[in-house]
C-alpha cells in the first residue's frame, strides 16, 4: 500500500515534467503545424538559464589568502563574490541560495526571446514544407544549440542546488497515519508538481479565457478562415511560439535542483516527449497532459522492485511498450484527431 | 542492358567506376602533405561508406518510395549483426553464412515488427517503429547480456570453436571469405602516393552495387510504382481495388532485409557488436542520411551516408595541434586568432558543423545534395548555352 | 604484390621522397620489411589517443587528452619531466622513445564501441599508431582492446573499472594500469564496516549493464564477508535520468545503507536524488542512514556538488597525494593548465610513460617484445606507490585509495578527502578469481600482426 501511494506520488511528479515539455510540444504542433525536433533543446537552454543566472549572481573577485594555499602550494586565492561587497555576506549569501527561483524572471524574457527569434528566423519558412524537412532542420538546429551549450559550459553536470529552505522530504505516511518514513517525498519535487500544474492551468485558460487564446484556438482549427477574417494569425502565433519556448525554459529551470543540468539533458527528454505527445494524440492538449501523467505513473510502477523479479527488464521497455499498446487500441492516442499527421 | 534504361545504365556504371576507383579518388593528397589528413582512403573508413551506402539505400526503398517514415531502422541493422556474429561464433567464419545469417534474421524481425507497426501511418508509424528499436536496445544492453554481451557486445573470441573450422588450440578465428582474410591488402605506392586495395572493402563495394542495381529495379518496377501510388494517395489507391498493406509490407521488409546485410556486412569487416547499433540515434543518423543526399533519389542516399561518415571519421581527428601545423605559415598573432576561430568547429566539434551543415542543406538545398548537384549541373549547362548565344560556333552535344 | 593486414603510413610520412617516384610508379613490398603492424622506421613514433571528446564523458576524455599531451612533451624532453624524474625505472631520458620523437594522433570514441573501433582502426590503418590508449567506459575498452589485438597493437586502457577488462574479456595485447570493481569492493568494505559497523542492511542500486553487474558483485561480496545483509539489488536503466522512483521506496525496505553502483551522469543524478529525498538524514534500524558510491571520479563529484559531502567511495589517484611522483605530476600539469589532473589524466599519463618505458626496456616496438617487458614488471614512483604490472592477466595491483566527500572544499578541485591507502596486498586477488571470469578466461597469444 504504501509502496503504491509512493510510487503514485513518484509517478505524479515525472509525469508533470513530461507533461510540460509534451504541452509546448503540442501548442507549437497545434497552432503552427510544425514538428518541433528542437523543443528538447529549449528545455536544456531553461535549465542553462538558471545555470547562467547563478553564474551572474557569483561574478566574483579574487582576493588571496596568504592563510591557505592551492594545489600547487601558491597561496590560496579565494573568489568573494561581489554581492557579498554589496548586501554583505548573510544576505549575499540567501540570494545566491535563490538562484534557482530567483531565475525565473530572467528565463521567461530570454525564453520568449528564444522562441520568437526561432520562429522569425528559420521555423516561419518552413511552414509550407514537408514534416520530414521541419524535422530534419530542428533537429540541426538542436544539434547546434547543445554544441554551443557544451563549448561554453563543458559536458559535465553542473549543480545547481534548491534554496535550503526546500532541503529535505515532506512525511506524507504520517500525516496519514503510516508510520513515519515510509512516504516521504522531496519538498523541491512538491514544488515541482505544483508549479507544474499552475502552468498547465495558466496554459489552459489563456488559451480558453482570453481574446487571444480564442483567436488562436480558431487559427489552429482554421488558419485560412481566420485570415480571411483580417486577423494577422501569424503574429499571434510567433507569440504562441515564444511562450511555447517559455513554458519548455520554465520546466528546465525548475528542473535543475532535481538532476544537474548538462548540455545533452535536451536530447534525453526529446523522444521520451514525442512519445508522450504521440500517445496523447498528435495536437490534443489535453492529451498531451494526460499522457504526460500516466506514462509517468506507469513509469514508476515497472520500476518498483516487485514488479522487476517477474519481469526483469520491465523497467527499461515500459514506456514503448504501453505506447505500442496504446496506438494499436487507440489509432490515434488518447485524444488526437482525425487525419493530423497521418500522411 | 540488364534491364536498366539509358540514364540508369549511366548511373550504375559511374557509381561501378567510383566505387573500383574509390581507393585513387579518395586519397587525391600526398602523404607527406598536410592535407593528407583529409584522404579517406583507408580499409575500414571505406568499408564504413559502402555498408551505410546500403543500409540508406534500403532506409530510402521504404521512406523514398512509400513516404513510411521509420525511426526505427537500426533495430534490424543490429540484430542483423547479432545474427551474423553468432553465425561466426558457432557455425564457420566464411563470411557468406553470417551475412546470408543477418539478412535472414532482420527479415523476419521486419515481418513481425512491420506486420504490427504498418497498421498506423504518418507519425504514429514512426513512433512505433521508434518504440520497437528503443526497446531492442534497452533489452540488449540490459536483460538480454546473456545472449547479446550487453555493453560489451559479442566478438570472436579465442575459445570459439566453429563447427566448420580448422582453428589451432588457442588461435582466434578471423572472418573470411574461402581462406581470403578480410583484412588483406594490396598496396600500390605510386610517389608520395600510397593506394591501399582492400579484400574486405571490395567484396563489401560488390555487395553495394548489387544491392544499388537490386534498387533500381525496383524503383522502376511495377512494384516501385504501386509504393509510390501509396505515397502520393493510399486512399485512391484502395478506391481502385488495391490493398496497400502487402505492399508496404513488402517494402518494409526489403527494407529491413537491406539492413540486416549491412548490419552482417559490418560483422564481415569488423567482428564485434555492440547495442549502441541500436540506438534511437543510429536510427537518426539514417534518417539524416537519407535527406541530406536526397530522399527518393538513387545515388542520394549513398552520398548523404558518406558525407556523414567522412565528417564523422575525418573531421573529429583533426586537433588544435594539427591546426597549428595548418596554420604555421602565419604570423604568430593570425595564426592563433584563425586557430580560435576554426577550432570549435573541428576535433570535438564535429557535432556542431555537422548540425551545420543539416541545417543549410536542409534550408538551401530541400532535395539534398542531389539537388545541389544537379543545380551545379544546369548551371553549367545554362553558361554554355549563353555562350551558344553569344555566337560561339561549338557544336551543342 | 603484397599481403599486409595494416599499413603503415606513419612510416611513410616521414620517408617519403615527394613527386620523384610519380614518373617511375613502383609497387613495393611491405611483408619484407616489417616484422610488426605499423613498425616505425623513420625518426618517428606515432601513438593513438582515443578518447571521448563528445557525449556525457567529454570532459573526461578531454582531462585525458590533457594528460597525454603532457606525456609527450615529457617523453620528448620538454617541460620539467614530470614524473619521469620520480619514476624507479630509469631508462627513458627525455629524447623521445628509442631516440624517436613521440607524435600522436587523436580520435573521438563517442563513448560507443563501433564508433572508438572505427577511430582507432583510422589510427593504425592511415595514421601508422603503434598504440591506442585512453577511453573512459569499460564497453569501449573491451571493445578496443579486441580490435588491438587482432590488428597485433598495444593498447594501454585508460579509464576503465568493470572486471571483465582485465578478467572474462582480457586480452594478451591489452593493459590496464586503472584499478576494477573488485578492488573497490575489497579496499571499501573494511572501511565501511570500520565506519559504520558490521551489521548493516545495504540496498544495491545498479547501472543496468557490464560494469554494474561486475562492480554489485564485488561490493555485495566483499561487504557480506564483513557481516552486512543486501536487503536488496535493483537494477536502473542506463538511460534512466530521474532516479527518484528507485530510492523512494529503499526506506520502507529497511534498508539502512544504499549502495549507489552507478557512475558518470547516472551517479550525479541519483546521488543527487537519494540526499534530495533526505535519505542521510534519517535513522533506520537505530542508525544513521549512511550512502556509498563504489567508484568515485573528481569530476562527477563536482557535478553532484555538496552532495558528496561526508559519502564513502574509493578512487583510484587522487591530486592531494603526498608522495614525490603525485607531487610532481600535479605540479607540471598544474602549472600547464592552472587545475589538478582528475584520475583520467593520470592513469593515461601513467600508462604513456609505463608503455615507453616498456619499449625503451625491450628495445623493440614490437608489441609481443614489449608485453614481455611490461609483464611482471614492479615499478614505483607513479604516485600509486609500489606497483605490480601482473603478467597473468595485464592487471596493476597498487594501493587503492578509499575516499570521502570532503565537508569544506576550499576550491572547486577539492571535493575529496583520503580516508584510507588500502594496501595492495588486501585487493590482490587470484588470477582465475571466479569474478573475474573464472579458469576459461585467458589472454591468449600476443599477436605483432603484419
Amino acid at each position: 500500500m504504501e509502496a503504491i501511494i509512493l510510487q503514485i506520488l513518484n509517478g505524479l511528479d515525472k509525469g508533470s515534467a513530461y507533461a510540460l515539455i509534451a504541452l509546448g510540444l503540442t501548442l507549437i504542433f497545434g497552432t503552427l503545424g510544425v514538428v518541433n525536433f528542437a523543443h528538447g533543446a529549449l528545455f536544456m537552454i531553461g535549465a542553462f538559464c538558471a545555470v547562467t543566472f547563478s553564474r551572474i549572481l557569483t561574478l566574483s573577485h579574487t582576493v588571496v589568502d596568504e592563510t591557505q594555499t592551492d594545489f600547487l602550494g601558491n597561496p590560496l586565492k579565494v573568489d568573494v563574490p561581489y554581492l557579498h561587497d554589496l548586501f554583505g555576506q548573510a544576505t549575499g549569501d540567501a540570494i545566491i541560495d535563490w538562484a534557482v527561483p530567483l531565475s525565473i524572471l530572467f528565463t521567461v524574457p530570454v525564453m520568449m526571446f528564444v522562441g520568437y527569434a526561432m520562429e522569425r528566423g528559420l521555423i516561419k519558412h518552413f511552414y509550407n514544407r514537408p514534416h520530414a524537412d521541419q524535422i530534419l532542420v530542428t533537429f540541426g538546429l538542436a544539434i547546434v544549440l547543445q554544441e554551443v551549450i557544451k563549448y561554453f559550459y563543458g559536458a559535465n553536470p553542473i549543480p545547481t542546488p534548491a534554496p535550503q529552505a526546500f532541503a529535505g522530504s515532506l512525511d506524507f505516511g504520517a500525516m496519514l497515519g503510516f508510520d513515519p518514513n515510509l512516504i516521504i517525498y522531496p519538498y523541491w519535487r512538491i514544488i515541482y508538481f505544483i508549479f507544474s500544474a499552475i502552468i498547465i492551468g495558466a496554459v489552459f485558460a489563456f488559451l480558453q479565457y482570453t481574446t487571444f487564446g480564442m483567436v488562436v484556438r480558431a487559427g489552429m482549427a482554421d488558419r485560412e478562415t481566420v485570415g480571411l477574417l483580417g486577423i494577422n494569425i501569424d503574429k499571434r502565433f510567433t507569440i504562441m511560439f515564444g511562450l511555447a519556448a517559455a513554458v519548455a525554459g520554465l520546466a528546465g529551470v525548475m528542473y535543475t535542483p532535481i538532476n544537474s543540468p548538462n548540455y545533452h539533458m535536451g536530447m534525453d527528454f526529446l523522444v521520451l516527449s514525442f512519445v508522450v505527445v504521440v500517445v496523447g494524440g498528435m495536437g490534443s492538449l489535453p492529451g498531451a497532459v494526460l499522457a504526460g501523467f500516466l506514462l509517468g505513473i506507469l513509469e514508476s510502477f515497472a520500476s518498483m522492485r516487485e514488479v522487476l523479479e517477474i519481469l526483469p527488464g520491465l523497467n527499461q521497455i515500459i514506456i514503448y511498450l504501453v505506447a505500442i499498446i496504446i496506438l494499436l487500441t487507440r489509432p490515434r492516442g488518447l485524444m488526437g484527431r482525425k487525419g493530423v499527421m497521418e500522411d | 542492358m540488364l534491364g536498366l534504361n539509358k540514364k540508369d545504365l549511366q548511373l550504375m556504371l559511374i557509381v561501378t567506376g567510383l566505387t573500383m576507383l574509390a581507393p585513387f579518388i579518395l586519397n587525391p593528397f600526398p602523404e607527406s602533405s598536410g592535407m593528407a589528413q583529409f584522404n579517406a582512403g583507408y580499409p575500414d573508413l571505406m568499408q564504413r561508406f559502402v555498408i551505410f551506402g546500403i543500409f540508406a539505400i534500403g532506409f530510402n526503398l521504404l521512406f523514398g518510395l512509400t513516404g513510411y517514415l521509420s525511426f526505427g531502422h537500426a533495430a534490424f541493422l543490429g540484430v542483423g549483426s547479432y545474427g551474423a556474429i553468432w553465425m561466426m561464433k558457432l557455425v564457420s567464419l566464411n563470411v557468406i553464412p553470417a551475412i546470408f545469417m543477418g539478412v535472414i534474421v532482420a527479415g523476419i524481425f521486419s515481418v513481425a515488427v512491420g506486420y504490427i507497426c504498418l497498421r498506423r501511418s504518418g507519425i504514429y508509424f514512426s513512433i512505433l517503429t521508434l518504440a520497437f528499436a528503443q526497446m531492442s536496445y534497452a533489452l540488449a544492453y540490459s536483460v538480454l547480456t546473456p545472449i547479446t554481451g550487453g555493453e560489451t557486445g559479442l566478438q570472436i573470441k579465442s575459445t570459439d570453436r566453429p563447427i566448420f573450422s580448422s582453428l589451432e588450440e588457442g588461435e582466434t578465428g578471423r572472418a573470411n571469405l574461402f581462406g581470403m582474410d578480410m583484412r588483406q591488402s594490396f598496396e600500390l605506392n605510386i610517389g608520395d602516393w600510397l593506394f591501399t586495395f582492400n579484400a574486405g572493402y571490395y567484396i563489401a563495394a560488390i555487395v553495394m552495387l548489387i544491392a544499388f542495381y537490386v534498387s533500381i529495379r525496383i524503383f522502376r518496377s511495377p512494384f516501385g510504382l504501386m509504393l509510390r501510388a501509396i505515397k502520393s494517395n493510399q486512399t485512391r489507391m484502395s478506391y481502385t481495388g488495391l490493398n496497400p498493406r502487402p505492399h508496404t509490407l513488402a517494402a518494409f521488409v526489403i527494407s529491413g532485409m537491406y539492413a540486416g546485410l549491412a548490419g552482417g556486412l559490418l560483422v564481415a569487416m569488423d567482428t564485434q557488436v555492440g547495442p549502441e547499433r541500436m540506438f534511437w540515434t543510429a536510427s537518426g543518423e539514417v534518417v539524416l542520411m537519407t535527406i541530406l543526399g536526397g530522399v527518393g533519389t538513387l545515388i542520394g542516399p549513398v552520398l548523404g551516408a558518406g558525407v556523414i561518415k567522412y565528417m564523422e571519421n575525418i573531421l573529429s581527428k583533426i586537433n588544435k595541434d594539427v591546426l597549428h601545423e595548418w596554420f604555421a605559415f602565419m604570423p604568430d598573432g593570425l595564426e592563433d586568432f584563425i586557430v580560435f576561430l576554426v577550432y570549435p568547429f573541428i576535433g570535438k566539434g564535429w557535432h556542431l558543423t555537422l548540425g551545420i551543415l543539416f541545417m543549410l542543406v536542409v534550408i538551401f538545398l530541400p532535395g539534398g545534395l542531389v539537388e545541389g548537384g544537379q543545380r551545379i549541373g544546369k548551371w553549367i549547362k545554362n553558361r554554355g548555352k549563353a555562350k551558344d548565344t553569344g555566337g560561339s560556333t561549338e557544336p551543342a552535344e | 604484390m603484397s599481403k599486409s593486414n595494416f599499413t603503415r603510413r606513419g612510416l611513410l610520412k616521414t620517408s617519403a621522397v615527394a613527386g620523384a617516384g610519380l614518373a617511375l610508379p613502383t609497387i613495393f613490398t611491405a611483408q619484407s620489411a616489417h616484422a610488426f603492424t605499423n613498425e616505425p622506421t623513420g625518426g618517428t613514433v606515432t601513438l593513438g589517443f582515443n578518447v571521448p571528446q563528445t557525449g556525457p564523458y567529454a570532459d573526461e576524455g578531454a582531462d585525458e587528452l590533457r594528460a597525454y599531451q603532457l606525456a609527450v612533451e615529457h617523453l620528448n624532453g620538454g617541460g620539467d619531466g614530470g614524473m619521469l624524474n620520480t619514476f624507479s625505472s630509469k631508462a627513458l631520458d627525455g629524447t623521445g622513445i628509442l631516440g624517436k620523437k613521440v607524435e600522436y594522433v587523436t580520435g573521438d570514441t563517442q563513448t560507443k564501441s563501433d564508433a572508438a573501433r572505427a577511430s582507432a582502426k583510422s589510427m593504425i590503418e592511415k595514421d601508422g599508431a603503434i598504440m591506442i590508449t585512453g577511453g573512459s567506459s569499460s564497453g569501449v575498452a573491451v571493445a578496443v582492446q579486441a580490435l588491438c589485438q587482432e590488428a597485433g597493437v598495444i593498447f594501454m586502457a585508460g579509464l576503465t573499472h568493470s572486471n571483465d577488462t582485465t578478467g572474462k574479456d582480457k586480452k594478451a595485447n591489452g593493459f590496464r594500469h586503472f584499478f576494477n570493481s573488485y578492488m573497490s569492493g575489497a579496499a571499501l568494505a573494511p572501511v565501511l564496516a570500520n565506519a559504520y559497523g558490521n551489521d548493516r542492511k545495504a540496498y544495491h542500486l545498479t547501472a543496468d549493464y557490464n560494469w554494474g553487474y561486475t562492480t554489485e558483485e564485488a561490493v555485495r561480496a566483499s561487504t557480506e564477508a564483513m557481516g552486512w545483509e543486501t536487503v536488496a539489488a535493483v537494477k536502473t536503466p542506463l538511460t534512466q535520468t530521474d532516479f527518484s522512483s528507485y530510492i523512494a521506496p529503499v526506506l520502507q525496505s529497511g534498508a539502512d545503507t544504499l549502495v549507489l553502483n552507478h557512475y558518470g551522469g547516472n551517479m550525479v543524478n541519483s546521488l543527487t536524488n537519494a540526499v534530495q529525498f533526505g535519505l542521510r538524514d534519517k535513522q533506520v534500524n537505530g542508525k544513521d542512514f549512511q550512502i556509498v558510491v563504489p567508484l568515485y571520479s573528481r569530476l562527477m563529484a563536482k557535478g553532484a556538488g555538496a552532495n558528496v559531502k561526508g559519502i564513502f567511495g574509493s578512487t583510484n589517484w587522487h591530486w592531494s597525494l603526498q608522495d614525490e611522483g603525485s607531487k610532481a605530476f600535479v605540479k607540471s600539469f598544474g602549472t600547464k593548465y592552472g587545475f589538478p589532473p582528475s584520475q583520467a589524466a593520470h592513469t593515461t599519463y601513467v600508462q604513456t610513460l609505463l608503455y615507453a618505458d616498456a619499449v625503451q626496456r625491450a628495445g623493440s616496438f614490437a608489441p609481443c617484445a614489449v608485453a614481455e617487458a611490461l609483464e611482471d614488471y614492479e615499478f614505483d614512483g607513479l604516485g600509486n606507490g609500489k606497483t605490480l604490472y601482473r603478467g597473468a592477466d595485464h592487471q596493476c595491483f597498487k594501493d587503492v585509495l578509499v575516499v570521502k566527500g570532503k565537508e569544506n572544499p576550499t576550491s572547486e578541485f577539492d571535493l575529496l578527502e583520503i580516508v584510507e591507502v588500502t594496501p595492495v596486498e588486501q585487493v590482490t586477488y587470484a588470477p582465475d578469481h571466479p569474478q573475474m571470469g573464472g579458469p576459461e578466461a585467458t589472454l591468449g597469444a600476443c599477436n605483432n600482426g603484419a
